[in-house]
């Protein structure tokens, strides 16, 4: 086991040499004003006012539609590699559990909403409020307090391709009315960006929940 | 509304390092939930890199390096999420969930 052992002493040296390396190089980064102005300047043709919202959902519109796609093609990957072991059982259910329950859920949900409302003008957007209200979820498929039925399998697969459909049509819809693929009318901009980043959050929050069961099913 | 260059420094470096530390996990553990861990926190080391390159710019803070970072966050999630279920397949076959070497213990 000397290779090992070599490996083994070696590696500290060569993790110190390369954090050396990278730090003197990130440090030695000149400045730069990056795409900061292209964007400002573009901003009246955007449709909200947040410039991350604007270069996610109109400026690079076709990146954040094949990021559904990831984590729709992740879904399927999940699903197709298949898990067969029972989700935690149900735990013993008691007044704490279902009052806390009682107040969080719906607490979540309000911030899911707000936080992919409040995207076009301000720090959010449709993945922060999927994310909020995919854990909303995940925490009543753990704590259970009722036996719910799981969503039928038709309904759980178009919830997880709504966003990317949407998303699609809205996109091909733009390259047939002339403004190019993943385009928008400026007159239309924030109603079709609001349109899909509400129908993208659902998808997403699906998603999650669906992810963190890992192709199990809720019995 | 531009940082002050220091902390934004202290932003790069910390970056670089936990991308690092990262590396040096991915290469030393064994088990497949501290390489999967490990490519995570790379991963975010390089977030908090594209981050401070974003807020040391002149004209303001850049926001196309935020949605990459936002876009890389989810594409992270989902490989994670891929790998999580790879790494339950390789220990439901093999019953470890480490790769099959022999050498010094974690």
């Amino acid at each position: 086991m000397t290779r090992h052992r070599a490996a083994a002493t070696l590696m500290p040296l060569m993790s110190l040499a390369l954090a050396g390396l990278l730090v003197v190089a990130v440090l030695d980064l000149p400045p730069q004003s990056g795409l900061a102005e292209p964007v400002a300047g573009a901003m009246d043709r955007a449709g909200v006012d947040h410039p991350v919202t604007a270069v996610l959902l109109n400026f690079r519109a076709y990146d954040t539609f094949l990021e559904l796609a990831v984590l729709l093609l992740a879904v399927l990957a999940v699903w197709s590699l298949g898990r067969r072991d029972p989700i935690p059982a149900r735990p013993v259910q008691g007044p704490v559990l279902h009052g806390t329950l009682r107040h969080l859920i719906p607490v979540a949900v309000v911030t899911g909403g707000y936080l992919v409302w409040v995207g076009s003008s301000d720090s959010g957007g449709a993945f922060q409020g999927g994310a909020v209200l995919g854990a909303a979820g995940v925490m009543l498929m753990l704590s259970r307090p009722r036996e719910l039925p799981m969503l039928p399998a038709p309904l759980q697969r178009l919830g997880l391709a709504l966003g990317v459909c949407v998303f699609l049509a809205v996109g091909t819809a733009g390259l047939l009315a002339g403004h190019g693929f993943m385009g928008y009318p400026p007159d239309w901009a924030y109603p079709l960006i609001l349109g899909i980043e509400l129908v993208a959050a659902l998808s997403i929050a699906l998603t999650l929940v669906l992810l963190f069961l890992g192709g199990r099913h809720g019995h | 509304m531009a940082t002050d260059p220091v902390n934004l420094q202290i932003y790069l470096a910390c970056g670089a390092l936990l991308f690092v530390m990262g590396v040096h996990a991915l290469v030393v553990r064994r088990h497949l939930l501290l390489k999967i861990l490990a490519i995570n926190i790379m991963g975010s080391g390089i977030f908090m890199v594209l981050l401070g390159v974003a807020a040391g710019g002149e004209g303001g803070v850049d926001p196309v390096p935020h949605a990459l970072v936002i876009t890389g966050i989810v594409v992270a999630l989902s490989a994670t999420a891929v790998a999580l279920v790879l790494m339950l397949r390789v220990k439901a076959a093999t019953g470890l969930a480490r790769l099959p070497r022999s050498g010094p213990e974690d």
